[in-house]
C-alpha cells in the first residue's frame, strides 16, 4: 500500500508550490509598483532657490533683459563674487528656466516696489543633490563641483532652498533640461492618437462583429474572415508599426510623427480585439428577445439596431475600453511611424508632429541625466493612472451589464 | 492678390453638400409622411427610411466625385508645378520647392524661396487653383441638386425605401468585415514586397543560414551592394534564447498559479488573486523595460558578483528574459486556467471519490485531460514572447552574438527592426530592407505558432463536445 | 436478526451557506444490503450520500452538524483522513465519467494510486476480476487498451462500477446510476447490484420507485431535506406508516 503519509506529504508539497507560484507573481508585481512609485514620487517636487530681488517702484521693465537682471540681483546678494569663474559657478546652480520665470515676474510687474525673496528654479544637478538622490562626497556631489557647492551651502545656510511643486512635469512639454521637462506634449499626442484610434476602430469593429455574428451565412468565406481576425489579434504590435510605415507614411504620404498616423496604426491594431469582444457580447444577447422582435414584424436590421446592439453595448464598450487601454501603452508601433523625435511644442492638432506618453517614457529612460530617472518613473505613474481609470471604468461597466438580466 | 470676387473654397463645397443631404432627408421624410397620411394609401416603408434613402443617394455620388476630383487635381498640379522647377534634378528637392509654393499660397508659410521661378509658380498656382475650385464647386453642387431632385421623385407608396437602405447597410457591414482581410493582405504584401527587394541584394541562404549579422549601408550611392553581412542566425538564436528564458520563468509560475487558483483556492481567494495577476498583463511593456534597467539589471549584477560569475553582461539575455517572463506570467496563467477549468467536474469528482488526493487528481487526471489546452497556451505565450519589442529594446543588447550562454548579451529580431528603422532611413538600402525581411520572418513565425496553438486547442475541445 | 451496522447518521444537519439542505437526519445502513434513498427532486438524497464519503468537502459553503459513523468511527473527526476514507467507499455517478484513458488504465488508476499490487501480473489480475465483477469483461476483453470514452452509455457506467470495485471498497454509493441509461442497460446494472450485495454494502439513490422496489432490501423516503420514513422495502411499499410516504408512493406527489 502506498503510504498515506507519503501521499499526504506530496499533497502538501504540491499545494505549497501552487501557493508559492501565486505569491511570487503577486510579490513581483508589488516590487515593480513599489519601485516605480518610490522613485517617481520625488519628481513631483523641484528645488527652488530664493533670491533677493530689488526693483524700484514704477520702473520701466520693458527693456530689462531677464538674464541680466537676475544675475545682477545675484551679484547684489553676494558682493564678494568678483572673478568670472566665481560668477559662472554662482549662476550655474540655477536652471535656464529661472530666467523664464524671472521674465514672468517682470510681465506681472504692476509698478509697486519689489524688495524681497523670490524663488527660482535650480538646475537639475542641484535638484538631485537636495533630494538626496545624489550623495555628497566631501565638497562635491555628482556633477556639482566644490566651487559650486560653496554657493549651495551659503543658500542653505540662509534657508533659501525649498522644494516646491514641479509645475513643469505636468504643465510643460519635453526639454533637454530635465528640470524643465514635462509630459504635457506627450499627453496631448497620446490623447489625439487614442481618439483617432477609437474613431477608426470602434464603428468598423462593431459593424464587422454584427455582420459576422448576425448576417453572414456560415460559409468558407466567413470562416476565412473569422480566422483572419483571430490571427490578426495575435500579430506582434511591431508588425502593425511596419504596416503603418509602409502604407500611411510611404503610400499615403501622411506627415511623419503625426498623432494621426499613430492613431490610425493603433486603430488597425485594436480592430481585431474590438471585433472579438463585440462578437461575444452580441452572442450573449438572449435569442428570445430577438425572436420577440421579429415576431412583431421587425426586419433583421431593425432588430439588430433596436435590441441586439443596445443590449450588447456594455459588453462591447468593456471590450473596447480594454483594447484602448492596451493601445495607450503601446510603444513599438509608434516608434516605427516616427513619433519618436524630440518634440518641444505641444501639438495643436492630430496633424502636428507629436510624441506619445509611452514613447516619452522610452526616450527619457534613454537620457543620461540622472534627473530623468525620477521623471521617467513619474511619467510611468501618470500612464498607470490613466490605465487604472480606464480599467476601473471597464469593470464598472461589466458590473452594470450583469445587473441588466 | 487673391481674388475675393468668388470666394470658393473647399469648406464651402463640403458644407453645401452636407446642407443638401440634410435637405434631402428632411424633405424626403416630409413627403413620405404626407403620402402615408392619405387614407387609401398603404406605404411600404416608414417615412424615416424614405428620408434616409434620399440622403444617401444625394451624398454618395457627390462624395465620390469630390474625392476623385481632388485626387486628380493634386496630381495635375504636381506635374505642372514641376515644370517650373525642371532644372532641379533631385526629385526630393523639387518636391520641397513645390510644397513651398503650395504653403505660400495657402498662407501657411510666408517664406519666399530662393529660386528664379518661385514667384511665377506661385502666380500660376494661385490663379489656376481658384478657377479649379470655382469649377469644382459649381459642378459638384449642381450635380448634387439634380441627384437630390431625382431621389425625391422616387418617393412613392410602393417604393421599397427600407429594403434599399437596409441593403446599403448590409453592404457597408460586409465591406467592413472584408476590411479585416484587407489588413492582413496589406501586412503580408507590404512586408513581402520589401523583403523581396531585400533578397535582390542579399541571398536568401545567407540571410537564413549566415551567422554574421552586421548590417551596413553603402557609403556612397555608386557602391555596388553593401559592405555589411546579413546572416540572421545570431538574431534568431538571440530571440529564441531570450524567449526560452522567459518561458522558464513564466511556465512554472503561470502553470502552478493556474493549478492552485482553479483547483485549490476558495472562491474568495481566487476572486482576489486572479485579478491581481491579471494586472501584470495590463502594465505597458515599456514600464517593464524600465524596471529591467533600474531594478532587475542591478540586482542580477549583484548576484553575479556574489556568485563570482565572469562576463555577466549588463544587457544579458538572462536579465531581458527574466523580465519578459514576468510579463508573460498572466498569459500562461490565464490560458492554462481556462484549459483546466474546461475539464468536466465529473472527472475530478470521479477521481476524488476513489480516494485520490487533490494533487494526484490534478496531475494524473486533470492535466492529462487538458494537456492539449495547456500545450496550446504555452505556444501562444511563447509566440507573444518572441513578438515582444520594448522590454528587449531597453534591456537587451544590439550586438548579434551567436551564443547559448544566458549571461552574454544577445539581440533579438524586434530590437534589430527598431534599430534599423529609427533614425535616418534610406528606403532602398539593404540595411533598411533587412528590417522588413526580419519582420516578415517574425510575422510568419508567430502566425504559424498561433495557428498550431489554435488547432491543438480546438482538437482538444472536440473531445468534450 | 443481528445485522451489522455499517453506516449510521445521527442528527445530521447540512447547510449550503444559509440554506439548510438536510434536517436532523437519523439513518442506519446495514452491511451487505442494498439500501435505497427515494423521494422527489431536491429532497436531499444526493446531498446525503455525498456526506458519507465526504464529497461535500469540495463545496466550500457546505457546513454540517451531527455525526456520521462508519464501522463505529466518526468520519468527520479531525483524525480521519478523507483520502483513505474514500478508498473504503466507492462512488458511481449519475452520468458515467470514465477518464479519457484506456479501459485498462481507467481500472488500474485506483490500484496504482494506493499501491495495491506488487507485480504487473497482480495488476492485470485486479483489472480482469474487476471487469468480471462488473459483468463487462466478456464484452471488452479484446479492447482493453482502447479509450474508455468509446463505449456505449451502459458499458461506460459498468466501467465506472468496475473502476470503483478495483480498489476493494466495503461500501458502494450509487447516485442515480441508471438515469442516463436505456432500459436494457438499466436491467443489466440492476442484475449487477443484486450480485454485488453479497460482498458489498450498497446505498443507491434513485428517482424510480420501481427500481427501489426491485433492487433494495431497505428503503428510506426523504422529503424536502427530512427523512420521513425508513424500513424494509416490502413494508414501505405495501404498508407505509407516514402519510407523506403514502402520497409519494401512490403518485400523489412527485
Amino acid at each position: 500500500m502506498n503510504s498515506i503519509i507519503k501521499r499526504n506529504q506530496s499533497e502538501k508539497r504540491f499545494k505549497f508550490y501552487g501557493i508559492l507560484a501565486v505569491a511570487t507573481a503577486i510579490i513581483l508585481l508589488m516590487i515593480l509598483l513599489f519601485k516605480i512609485f518610490s522613485t517617481g514620487i520625488s519628481a513631483f517636487n523641484q528645488t527652488y532657490i530664493g533670491v533677493k530681488i530689488q526693483i524700484e517702484a514704477n520702473s520701466d521693465v520693458s527693456n530689462l533683459d531677464p538674464r541680466r537682471e537676475l544675475k545682477r540681483n545675484l551679484r547684489a546678494m553676494f558682493p564678494d563674487v568678483k572673478t568670472r569663474s566665481e560668477k559662472k559657478n554662482l549662476y550655474s546652480i540655477f536652471s535656464n528656466g529661472a530666467y523664464y520665470e524671472f521674465q514672468e515676474m517682470l510681465d506681472n510687474y504692476d509698478g509697486k516696489k519689489i524688495d524681497g525673496y523670490y524663488y527660482f528654479l535650480a538646475s537639475d544637478d542641484v535638484d538631485m543633490y537636495v533630494k538626496g538622490t545624489v550623495k555628497r562626497k566631501g565638497n562635491s556631489a555628482g556633477r556639482i563641483q566644490s566651487s559650486q557647492m560653496i554657493y549651495i551651502d551659503m543658500f542653505k545656510n540662509m534657508n533659501l532652498i525649498e522644494l516646491k511643486y514641479n509645475k513643469y512635469l505636468l504643465g510643460a512639454s519635453d526639454s533637454r533640461d530635465p528640470e524643465l521637462a514635462g509630459i504635457l506634449g506627450a499627453i496631448y499626442g497620446s490623447l489625439y492618437a487614442i481618439l483617432i484610434a477609437f474613431i477608426t476602430s470602434f464603428p468598423l469593429g462593431i459593424l464587422t462583429a454584427v455582420y459576422l455574428e448576425k448576417l453572414a451565412s456560415r460559409n468558407r468565406f466567413s470562416d476565412l474572415i473569422e480566422t483572419n481576425i483571430n490571427n490578426l489579434a495575435a500579430v506582434p504590435s511591431i508588425v502593425f508599426g511596419l504596416l503603418g510605415l509602409a502604407i500611411f507614411l510611404n503610400f499615403f504620404d501622411l506627415p511623419r510623427s503625426a498623432s494621426l498616423v499613430g492613431g490610425l496604426t493603433l486603430g488597425l491594431m485594436t480592430l481585431p480585439t474590438i471585433v472579438i469582444a463585440s462578437r461575444s457580447a452580441i452572442k450573449s444577447v438572449p435569442p428570445s428577445i430577438e425572436e420577440a422582435s421579429i415576431g412583431l414584424g421587425s426586419s433583421k436590421i431593425q432588430t439588430i439596431f433596436n435590441f441586439t446592439l443596445p443590449l450588447a453595448m456594455p459588453g462591447i464598450l468593456t471590450g473596447t475600453i480594454i483594447g484602448m487601454a492596451r493601445a495607450i501603452g503601446e510603444t513599438a508601433p509608434l516608434l516605427m511611424i516616427g513619433m519618436v523625435a524630440f518634440i518641444v511644442d505641444i501639438p495643436r492638432s492630430p496633424m502636428d508632429a507629436a510624441t506619445a506618453l509611452p514613447v516619452q517614457i522610452f526616450l527619457w529612460q534613454d537620457s543620461p541625466e540622472r534627473a530623468f530617472v525620477e521623471r521617467t518613473s513619474a511619467a510611468i505613474m501618470v500612464l498607470l493612472l490613466f490605465l487604472f481609470v480606464l480599467n476601473i471604468t471597464a469593470v464598472y461597466l461589466r458590473k452594470k451589464l450583469e445587473k441588466k438580466w | 492678390m487673391i481674388s475675393h470676387e468668388i470666394n470658393m473654397n473647399i469648406e464651402f463645397i463640403i458644407l453645401s453638400l452636407i446642407g443638401l443631404t440634410a435637405y434631402s432627408f428632411l424633405i424626403g421624410r416630409k413627403k413620405a409622411l404626407a403620402l402615408s397620411s392619405l387614407k387609401n394609401v398603404i406605404i411600404h416603408s416608414q417615412p424615416y427610411y424614405h428620408g434616409l434613402h434620399s440622403a444617401l443617394i444625394t451624398i454618395f455620388p457627390a462624395s465620390i466625385l469630390l474625392v476623385l476630383w481632388s485626387w486628380i487635381e493634386s496630381s495635375i498640379f504636381s506635374i505642372n508645378l514641376r515644370e517650373y522647377f525642371k532644372d532641379i534634378t533631385d526629385p526630393a528637392l523639387a518636391d520641397f520647392y513645390i510644397s513651398g509654393v503650395i504653403n505660400y499660397v495657402g498662407g501657411v508659410d510666408q517664406k519666399i524661396m530662393d529660386h528664379v521661378n518661385f514667384m511665377s509658380a506661385v502666380n500660376y498656382y494661385e490663379t489656376t487653383m481658384q478657377m479649379n475650385l470655382v469649377l469644382k464647386g459649381i459642378i459638384i453642387i449642381f450635380l448634387t441638386l439634380i441627384v437630390s431632385r431625382y431621389s425625391l421623385k422616387l418617393i412613392a407608396a410602393d417604393f421599397k425605401a427600407r429594403d434599399l437602405v437596409e441593403n446599403i447597410v448590409i453592404r457597408v457591414m460586409r465591406y467592413a468585415s472584408i476590411f479585416a482581410i484587407v489588413i492582413t493582405v496589406g501586412i503580408v504584401l507590404s512586408l513581402l514586397f520589401e523583403t523581396l527587394k531585400f533578397f535582390e541584394s542579399v541571398a536568401v541562404s545567407e540571410f537564413l543560414f549566415g551567422t554574421h549579422w552586421s548590417p551596413q549601408m553603402s557609403i556612397r550611392e555608386d557602391q555596388v551592394g553593401s559592405s555589411g553581412s546579413f546572416g540572421a542566425v545570431p538574431v534568431f538564436t538571440g530571440t529564441l534564447l531570450i524567449s526560452f528564458i522567459a518561458m522558464l520563468v513564466a511556465g512554472p509560475i503561470g502553470l502552478f498559479s493556474a493549478i492552485y487558483l482553479s483547483q485549490y483556492a476558495s472562491t474568495k481567494v481566487r476572486s482576489i488573486a486572479k485579478p491581481i495577476i491579471e494586472v501584470l498583463a495590463g502594465i505597458p511593456t515599456v514600464v517593464y523595460g524600465f524596471f529591467a534597467v533600474i531594478t532587475v539589471g542591478p540586482f542580477f549584477r549583484e548576484m553575479g558578483i556574489f556568485f563570482d560569475i565572469d562576463n555577466f553582461s549588463s544587457e544579458s539575455a538572462l536579465i531581458a528574459g527574466s523580465v519578459l517572463g514576468i510579463m508573460i506570467i498572466p498569459f500562461v496563467a490565464s490560458l492554462t486556467d481556462d484549459a483546466l477549468s474546461a475539464v468536466p467536474q465529473s472527472l475530478k469528482e470521479g477521481s476524488l471519490a476513489m480516494g485520490a488526493t487533490l494533487s494526484e487528481t490534478t496531475s494524473k487526471v486533470i492535466i492529462p485531460a487538458s494537456f492539449h489546452g495547456i500545450a496550446g497556451s504555452f505556444l501562444l505565450a511563447f509566440s507573444r514572447a518572441i513578438g515582444e519589442t520594448m522590454i528587449v529594446v531597453m534591456a537587451a543588447g544590439f550586438a548579434a552574438n551567436l551564443t547559448a550562454n544566458p549571461f552574454n548579451a544577445v539581440t533579438t529580431v524586434t530590437v534589430q527592426i527598431v534599430g534599423l528603422l529609427t533614425g535616418d532611413q534610406e528606403f532602398n538600402s539593404a540595411k533598411t530592407l533587412s528590417a522588413f525581411a526580419l519582420a516578415f520572418v517574425l510575422f510568419f513565425l508567430t502566425l504559424i505558432l498561433n495557428i498550431i496553438s489554435l488547432t491543438i486547442v480546438n482538437k482538444y475541445r472536440e473531445q468534450y463536445e | 436478526m443481528t445485522q451489522e451496522l455499517k453506516i449510521s447518521a445521527k442528527n445530521l444537519n447540512v447547510f449550503y451557506g444559509k440554506k439548510q439542505a438536510l434536517f436532523d437526519i437519523n439513518l442506519n445502513i446495514y452491511a451487505n444490503e442494498v439500501t435505497s434513498l427515494i423521494g422527489p427532486s431536491g429532497c436531499g438524497k444526493s446531498t446525503l450520500i455525498k456526506c458519507f464519503n465526504r464529497m461535500n468537502d469540495l463545496v466550500d459553503i457546505c457546513k454540517y452538524s451531527g455525526q456520521i459513523m462508519i464501522d463505529g468511527q466518526d468520519i468527520n473527526h479531525p483524525s480521519t483522513d478523507p483520502v483513505s476514507l474514500r478508498t473504503r467507499i466507492g462512488m458511481v455517478f449519475q452520468k458515467p465519467n470514465p477518464f479519457p484513458k484506456s479501459l485498462y488504465d481507467n481500472i488500474a488508476y485506483g490500484p496504482r494510486l494506493h499501491g495495491m499490487f506488487n507485480t504487473k501480473e497482480d495488476l492485470d489480475e485486479i483489472v480482469v476480476s474487476s471487469l468480471q465483477k462488473a459483468g463487462l469483461f466478456n464484452e471488452v476483453k479484446d479492447r482493453l487498451f482502447e479509450p474508455g470514452t468509446g463505449l456505449s452509455g451502459g458499458q461506460q457506467q459498468r466501467l465506472c462500477i468496475a473502476r470503483a470495485l478495483a480498489v476493494n471498497p466495503e461500501i458502494i454509493l450509487m447516485d442515480e446510476p441508471c438515469s442516463a441509461l436505456d432500459p436494457i442497460a438499466t436491467a443489466k446494472i440492476e442484475e449487477l447490484i443484486e450480485e454485488l450485495k453479497e460482498k458489498y454494502t450498497i446505498v443507491i439513490v434513485t428517482h424510480s420507485m420501481q427500481q427501489a422496489a426491485r433492487v433494495s432490501n431497505r428503503t428510506a423516503y426523504m422529503h424536502m431535506g427530512e427523512l420521513i420514513e425508513t424500513g424494509l422495502t416490502k413494508n414501505i411499499f405495501s404498508n407505509p406508516e407516514h402519510a407523506k410516504t403514502q402520497d409519494y408512493i401512490t403518485g400523489r406527489i412527485g
